[in-house]
């Protein structure tokens, strides 16, 4: 088993929290994992991106090399088609639809979303939307690891585990709601699939 | 082993915490930031109450950690790569005094220049200084090399530089961990006058350290880090230093075929590169940073045929990745798709609500009489007021520059000449540089705009806190050209006033805009609420 993940988004959305989520899930199964992080100046509202490799083998790269990831899941429209470069032929893009418009040069949602559905295996929703319908919109990321967890082959129920690890400090409150956010995208996604 | 899931730089703070530190020190700088964060936040560490607070500036901090070092104690001292020349005159001399307690000098390089000014290659000033340098390759290696380090620097009674790249640093493995071992008790050096560079003991002890490259050497022959793995295919030999070595093997799933020297311990090991030569027809060198050992090898081995970023197998310049080592080892390769055209650039940006938002439009206004080109900065949040919609700023060089340019730009007849830095950068090297333009009385106006925090690494805390007009008064600046502001949409009018005033003044002012940085502040609350 081998899985090979680009995390995207703008600094500040939260994409270390999804990786962290999957890691503890991976660790918890006796998994190798490699997680590259970005810190420092993108961070500031600039595109950032986060690979996320495991495998039930030794990982040597902590890079994932272009075309060979399996997964692109991103939390922006437009943050995902930045690393297509990386996807492999075989792999799935999954993506937040709702934009974040940080810069004045924005392209048109509609060029956005066509070049997003001519991708042959791609998975689209509006987590924000849906985060917002549970009063959770602050984990609309959760939403998205929910959606992508159907092409992540780590048991959904160690998925849940890893929401416990990483959100536990901050209460049962917090852990519920983003088990519910995690739930509402898993179900999008199986939904969709049919 | 216990697994602990740990970034490359938290592996380094966990094995030097493990072998029994009593000090770390650094100031703030990407990639290199999270070791001390990591410390800070240990609970061994805290209930060993080990030295763990920001330094001034690198090179405070480097002379911190020698003096932990002269004490008998394990110090460790950590910064990016262009911390180490802040550090350099500290670091080339330790390197000359020895140490005695044990001594680790961790440089994080930015290849790509992910957050920096340069890709400089700190295993220069490794070779530089002639002490040993250790390159991890993974997260396991920079604990190990951390924690067997000190041991190794008491060995030989000389400091170690440990040099990784932001790749290893921001990323996450699982880490084994090794036993606690006690600190040291303090212990002075045997030969008194071990840290007194006077030149006829500086001559001596210069001896000694010439004198222990062989040791050094033999070390790195015999290290684990420096592995030899043999294999069939002799038509080519491949180092691969430190990270790189990852990138090599992730082109090859199922083994190399050709023989590979890793490296990970300097100076180079002389017979195990000569076998490598002897054996294979060509050689390939794979480091990431500059070409450092490749430089070496064609000073060794001018007969034989070495391929690397000299010679165009690799580019020159930028961090290595599996595709780089691919089209080096003349693999074709299967890319992913182009990024679409409508795909536009992101780049960082002032987080809304910033104080230096509200300073850089009343300097654009004020500005507008004197045309451009007067402004000089330096390194930080405020950087961004180079890019639209500002562009309002003309230098970011290296920290603390913008007012010692200034100062020779003002010298050169340019007025206004106006340098805008951070506190903590105004702290790390402004001061002794606004002190020249003092003592001269040069033309300058001097903008520090004081967000209360080190922002652009994450809001560590800043020195600066509460005593920047104290420091100006007591450099001598005259009080009433130290103006200070809060720098907020209603005060507009009134900045653009001071500055103005201040531009005409022929003499040093420096112009205080104050409010805390947001984002800190959001932190701040956040915490005290979770508290109440
Ligand atoms: C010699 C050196 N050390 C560290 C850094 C990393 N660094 C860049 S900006 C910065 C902090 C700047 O803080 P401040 O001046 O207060 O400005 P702010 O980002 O808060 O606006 C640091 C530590 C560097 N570029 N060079």
């Amino acid at each position: 088993m081998k899985l090979d993940i680009i995390l995207a988004g703008v600094g500040g959305q939260g994409i270390i929290s999804i990786a962290s989520v999957i890691g503890s899930a991976a660790l918890k199964n006796n998994l190798f994992l490699k997680q590259s992080e970005v810190h420092g100046m993108s961070q500031r509202g600039g595109d950032v991106q986060s690979h996320l490799r495991i495998s039930n083998q030794l990982i040597y790269s902590d890079l994932i090399p272009q075309g060979a990831a399996d997964l692109i899941l991103s939390i922006e429209p437009m943050e995902s088609l930045r690393y297509l470069p990386y996807l492999s032929q075989t792999g799935w893009l999954v993506t937040n639809t709702e934009p974040y418009k940080n810069i004045q040069n924005y392209p048109e949602m509609e060029a956005i979303l066509k070049e997003i559905e001519s991708q042959p295996r791609h998975l689209s929703l509006n987590a924000d939307e849906m985060a917002k319908s549970i009063n959770a919109l602050k984990s609309m990321n959760i939403v998205m690891l929910g959606a992508a967890s159907l092409y992540i082959p780590i048991s959904y129920e160690s998925l849940e585990d890893g929401i416990r690890d990483i959100f536990g400090k901050k209460g049962s409150d917090i852990v519920n709601m983003n088990l519910q956010a995690m739930k509402l995208g898993r179900d999008f996604a199986e939904k969709s699939k049919k | 082993m216990q697994q602990l899931l740990l970034l490359g730089d938290e592996a380094i703070a966990q094995g030097a915490i493990d072998a029994g530190l009593s000090g770390i020190y650094a100031y703030p700088g990407t990639p290199s930031t999270e070791i001390m964060e990591y410390v800070q936040h240990n609970e061994v560490a805290l209930s060993r109450k080990i030295h763990s607070k920001w330094s001034a500036n690198e090179k405070t901090a480097m002379e911190s950690a020698i003096g932990m070092s002269y004490a008998g104690k394990r110090a460790i001292v950590c910064m990016k790569h262009v911390g180490l020349n802040v550090a350099a005159d500290g670091f080339v001399n330790a390197a000359v005094t020895g140490a005695n307690g044990g001594l680790i000098v961790v440089a994080a390089d930015d290849p790509s220049m992910h957050s920096s000014q340069n890709e400089q290659d700190s295993r220069f000033y490794g070779k530089f200084a002639m002490i040993p340098i250790f390159e991890p390759a993974n997260q396991q290696e920079a604990y190990e090399m951390t924690y067997n380090g000190f041991k190794f620097s008491e060995k030989y009674g000389f400091p170690i530089l440990l040099r990784l790249t932001t790749r290893l640093a921001h990323s996450r493995a699982g880490v084994g961990q090794r036993t606690l071992q006690n600190e040291n008790t303090l212990a002075l050096p045997q030969d008194k006058r071990q840290f007194v560079l006077l030149p006829s003991i500086a001559r001596k002890r210069f001896k000694t350290l010439l004198e222990t490259q062989a040791k050094f050497e033999e070390e790195s022959e015999n290290s684990p880090y420096n592995e030899y793995f043999d294999a069939k295919d002799k038509s080519l030999g491949i180092i691969a230093c430190g990270i790189a070595y990852n990138y090599l093997m992730e082109n090859f799933p199922n083994g190399c075929p050709y023989p590979v020297l890793k490296i990970g311990q300097h100076p180079l090991p002389r017979k195990k590169i000569e076998r490598l030569a002897n054996e294979c027809k060509e050689i390939l060198v794979l480091e990431d940073g500059f070409p450092f050992v490749e430089e070496q090898l064609k000073g060794f081995f001018e007969k034989f045929k070495i391929k690397g970023r000299l010679d165009g197998t690799l580019s020159r310049d930028g961090e290595l990745n599996p595709n780089k080592v691919a089209v080096a080892l003349g693999f074709v390769q299967v890319l992913g798709k182009p990024i679409p055209e409508v795909v536009q650039g992101r780049p960082p940006m002032f987080c809304a609500g910033c104080g230096h938002i509200d300073v850089y439009n009343a300097l654009k206004e004020t500005l507008k009489e004197y045309g451009d080109g007067h402004v000089f900065s330096d390194i930080g949040c405020y950087t961004l007021g180079a890019l639209p919609p500002f562009e309002v700023v003309n230098s970011c060089v290296d920290m603390g520059a913008s007012i010692t340019m200034a100062k020779g730009a003002a010298d050169a007849g340019l007025h206004p000449a106006v340098a805008v830095i951070g506190d903590s950068t105004f702290i790390h090297s402004g001061i002794t540089g606004l002190l020249d333009t003092v003592i001269e009385k040069t033309s300058i106006t001097v903008i520090i705009s004081d967000n209360s925090t080190t922002g652009m690494t994450g809001g560590q805390d800043s020195h600066a806190v509460g005593r920047l007009v104290d420091i100006c008064k007591g450099l001598g600046v005259e009080p009433e050209h130290i103006r200070t502001i809060v720098p907020l949409k209603k005060n507009h009018e009134e900045m653009v006033r001071i500055m103005k005033e201040e531009f005409e003044y022929k003499g040093v002012s420096v112009i205080i805009p104050q409010r805390e940085c947001i984002q800190t502040a959001g932190r701040k609350a956040r915490e005290k609420s979770k508290k109440d």
